[in-house]
């Protein structure tokens, strides 16, 4: 795990840099009653829903991929991912491509969400840490949480959300820490 | 003011690497005994210009290095040294040496000094055991204006030229005004004879030799050699095989003009000749009207012109100034033009790179994979724009389709173009093993000869790449096991030297690859008792002559008796084979005992495109790369059977076939699970053929490969992704992935 921690770390000068000046853009969407926020800076592109190729083997909440501009995204259901209730697809549901830095180098992946609500400035000192549940792991991909007009917001940690992602996936170099993540969030 | 010099150290470094694979390959072309000079030419010009470029950037170490690398070449080139075995070894030696400083001083590393200093001390020993033989001058003069300097030094041939002579001819040269009169130097008596000689361009190509004839001239008595270079075209224009110039000569000595005539006997027909004996004490007049025009052209061209048979690149104006004139026959010279040579009488113009020829730029792979994309982008936009104007109707649809049309035509030429952009004559991985086979047949004390055929196949970059190692492994074992000792052939009734033979060209839409000697060939039978030995094969169990060769590609499995550190130690083949599937290409092996071994690789052009057929199961599209299908057909529920309760198979030419259900595979929902109802696509890989239920063939199309490990990671039975004309993503069948799982669960 401390290997992986630092590669993070590595991977994310941005957001060192926002938390240096205080403040940050974050870019809010609902997931049924949750308010989730991304560092701004990691979200390629916003867009309607369209129909995914599946892939043959995939975890139940990669739905499957899509062409971005010519390259092959995979996309994830994050409503699966955080073992909400499933939504239907309809045309107001929305895709955020983000991209997320990974030991294997920069990936870019979509994540299906119900609708995208705002982008928020967030100060550094607001941000308080999630607390401790009991098991490090369900929490783990969660930054912290902050109050932005009487909501919560549940600051996620895109990298480590989706290295655990590419860990269920590849299935080579699935670490214990990984999949005892995976297991738990599922 | 200071330049930030680093900024050129990258093309330092890919020039020189580039330079000394060069150096290397004339090298091991040099005849000993019998050098060719176009080829110390080269090997020079590489030595000095990895001289002055490390100079200049600082790197000494180098510099100091390539100076007595340098001066041994000079001696060489200046044929008062003979290359001798002993010495190429050496300046072999010196090529890797300058090859590990290079990549010592890029990856910032220190230099193996000791290793350097050796050599260098080697090298130097190696001048000094010349012996004091004065330098072969021609004529009665002694060679003039060798400067010291050593690019210009020791321009070969110098003609005998009295040192006033070349030193008004440079001060004429050097201020463009009409030239003083060449003084006739006291003390020479005689006829004066006035000789202009004026050769056709084709004068080379006659196997004539200028020089040489100046050089008999000379003989006859006291020379002077004026060039005029008014015809010399721009540099760009320039064909180096073709005699741009003509002379005025000057000869005074007892001489007749039967003996000057004969001198150019042989050039009879191809130059205009002119000779008349002037009066000791005549101006030259007409004649010199010629001289003085050269001579402005010679200044208005800058050093352009200054052309001494080989004066080398980078030489100072000076330099080629006071050693320019020295040797007669000229071709215009500038600094980075180094490719032309000076005229080469006996034809060999075909090895004389020409100057305007190969324009060429430098351009990352980056860049041109990001073309490649927009490319692929745009023919994706432009199906799609197809499928909508087919849908189209009115009266301007039918304009909208004949321009759609057009589009898809330029667009494939677009894209085939950028493809183009990509592929590299495969003489880039050829061109390492004549070293690499020189040094090996040297360690095993054998005598082979490499035969390189197609070099110039071109095929894609990423594939380039990475068919060298186990070309490399190839030839490797091709000598080590292959060729035999001389003694064995010759006992064999075979000549003693063997032969390997690296052959490319094109077959259909593929590249093969061959590697072949007429070495012992493979021992079938050793083969297979070390199989059953190892229990790979059972002992009773009879192989086909196919199915022993493919033992060879297992993991582990060597028929060497002894390990070398050549090859032997059994890693090997299996590598190869996979590095080869990689590629999307096969291997073959024929072979027969006693006559030698072939392996036959057969890659495809580009991995960025693929031949496929678009197959529908349920809702979902696949693409089967046509190279792995045989054939499709309907299936009749009578020729299907079940083994063993699980397994279906049906009846193809005799053999049975597994049934792989690709919707089972894949997981989809299919229209039909009734085999008689969809359709089978009879498919081939690892060696084995299976049948593919799908619900229905869509079409063929060629498809740009896009990763699916870029963001995603690899998924069994998916070698990778497309984007149809819809904009939808379609998954590509990894056909030997399906039927290596299939036979993994068959076993399980």
């Amino acid at each position: 795990m401390s290997t992986k921690g630092s590669g993070n770390g590595q991977g994310r000068p941005e957001q060192a840099s926002g938390a240096g000046a205080e403040s940050h853009q974050v870019l809010t969407f609902v997931l049924g009653n949750e308010t989730y926020g991304v560092d701004i800076l990691r979200v390629q592109e916003i867009r309607g829903w369209s129909a995914v190729t599946k892939i043959p083997h995939a975890p139940a909440h990669v739905l499957g991929v899509l062409n971005l501009r010519g390259s092959i995204v995979p996309i994830v259901d994050l409503r699966m991912r955080f073992a909400l209730e499933r939504a239907e697809y309809t045309a107001i549901t929305v895709i955020i491509v983000v991209s997320v830095s990974s030991p294997a180098g920069r990936r870019d992946f979509g994540v299906v969400v119900d609708g995208v609500s705002d982008v928020v400035d967030v100060n550094s000192a607001e941000v308080k840490p999630a607390p401790d549940l009991g098991s490090r792991s369900a929490t783990d991909f969660i930054r912290g949480l902050v109050p932005v007009s009487d909501r919560m917001v549940v600051l996620l940690d895109i990298d480590r959300l989706i290295s655990g992602e590419m860990a269920a996936v590849s299935g080579n170099d699935l670490d214990a820490t990984d999949a005892a993540m995976t297991a738990s969030a599922a | 003011m200071t330049v930030d010099l680093t900024q050129f150290h990258d093309a330092f470094f890919e020039e020189s690497f580039e330079a000394l694979d060069s150096m290397e390959a004339a090298l091991l072309k040099l005849d000993i005994g019998a050098p060719d000079r176009e080829l110390i030419n080269t090997i020079f010009r590489v030595a000095h210009s990895i001289k002055g470029g490390s100079a200049t950037f600082g790197f000494s170490d180098i510099a100091s290095f390539t100076h007595s690398l340098e001066t041994l070449l000079d001696e060489l080139r200046s044929g008062s040294m003979q290359v001798t075995l002993p010495m190429s070894d050496l300046l072999l030696k010196s090529v890797d040496v300058l090859r590990a400083m290079l990549r010592a001083v890029q990856a910032k590393q220190p230099v193996d000094a000791q290793r350097v200093s050796d050599l260098q001390f080697d090298l130097e020993l190696m001048i000094a055991q010349k012996s004091a033989a004065p330098a072969v001058s021609a004529g009665p003069a002694a060679a003039p204006a060798a400067s010291l300097a050593p690019s210009a030094s020791q321009a070969p041939a110098a003609s005998p030229v009295s040192g006033a002579a070349a030193a008004s001819i440079a001060d004429r040269s050097a201020t463009g005004a009409g030239g003083p009169e060449p003084t006739t130097p006291a003390g020479l008596t005689g006829r004066r004879w006035q000789i202009s000689f004026r050769p056709y361009r084709e004068l080379f190509a006659r196997g004539n030799d200028p020089l040489r004839m100046m050089r008999e001239l000379a003989d006859l008595g006291h020379l002077v050699v004026r060039v005029d270079t008014m015809a010399l075209p721009p540099l760009s224009e320039l064909d180096p095989s073709e005699c741009h110039l003509a002379w005025t000569l000057e000869l005074t000595g007892d001489v007749r003009e039967e003996a000057i005539r004969q001198v150019f006997e042989w050039a009879e027909g191809d130059c205009e000749l002119m000779i008349a004996q002037i009066d000791a004490g005549t101006t030259t007049a007409a004649l010199d009207a010629n001289s003085a025009a050269a001579g402005a052209r010679t200044a208005s061209a800058g050093t352009s012109a200054s052309a001494p048979a080989s004066a080398t690149d980078n030489a100072t104006a000076d330099a080629i100034l006071s050693a320019g004139p020295a040797s007669a026959p000229a071709v215009a010279k500038t600094e980075g033009a180094s490719k032309a040579d000076g005229p080469k009488a006996d034809a060999k113009e075909g090895q004389v790179t020409s100057i305007g020829d190969s324009g060429s730029i430098r351009v990352s792979v980056e860049k041109i994979d990001e073309l490649m994309n927009t490319v692929g982008e745009l023919v994706i936009t432009q199906a799609m724009l197809s499928q909508l104007g087919a849908q189209i109707e009115g009266a301007t649809a039918e304009k909208l389709r004949a321009g759609l049309a057009q589009l898809e035509r330029n667009m494939r030429e677009l894209q085939e173009s950028v493809m183009r952009v990509r592929m590299l004559p495969i003489t880039f991985v050829f061109s390492r093993f004549p070293r690499m086979v020189r040094d090996l047949a040297q360690r095993l004390g054998k005598q082979i000869e490499l035969k390189l055929t197609g070099e110039q196949t071109e095929l894609d970059k990423t594939v380039l790449e990475k068919i060298g190692d186990p070309l490399v492994h190839l030839v490797r074992n091709s000598i080590d096991h292959g060729i035999e000792s001389p003694e064995v052939r010759a006992a064999a009734g075979k000549p003693a030297f063997g032969t390997v033979h690296l052959d490319a060209c094109h077959r259909g839409g593929n590249i093969a690859v061959e590697v072949s000697d007429d070495g012992a060939g493979l021992d079938k039978d050793r083969i297979l008792a070390k199989a059953r030995a190892r229990g790979l094969v059972g002992p009773n169990d009879q192989l086909t002559d196919e199915q022993i060769h493919e033992l060879i590609f297992l993991p582990g499995f060597s028929t060497a008796e002894k390990t070398t550190d050549v090859s032997g130690r059994g890693v090997g083949m299996d590598v190869v084979r996979r590095n080869v599937k990689e590629l999307g290409g096969k291997i073959e092996l024929r072979t027969e005992r006693g006559k030698g071994s072939r392996f036959v690789i057969t890659l495809p052009l580009t991995l960025a495109i693929v031949d496929g057929q678009s197959v529908a199961v349920g809702s979902e599209t696949y693409i089967v790369p046509l190279i792995s299908i045989v054939e499709s057909m309907q299936l009749k529920s009578s020729n299907v059977s079940r083994l063993s309760g699980r397994g279906e198979v049906f009846s193809f030419r005799g053999d049975y076939l597994p049934i792989i259900r690709l919707h089972e595979l894949y997981g989809v929902e299919p229209h039909t699970r009734n085999l008689h109802e969809g359709l089978v696509v009879v498919a081939e890989g690892e060696g084995r053929r299976v049948g593919l239920f799908v619900d229905d063939l869509l079409g063929q199309q060629q498809v740009v490969i896009k990763s699916l490990e870029a963001n995603y990671g690899h998924v069994e039975g998916v070698s990778g992704a497309t984007i149809l004309g819809d904009g939808s993503v379609a998954l590509i069948l990894d056909v030997p992935g399906i039927i290596r799982a299939a036979s993994l669960r068959a076993v399980a």
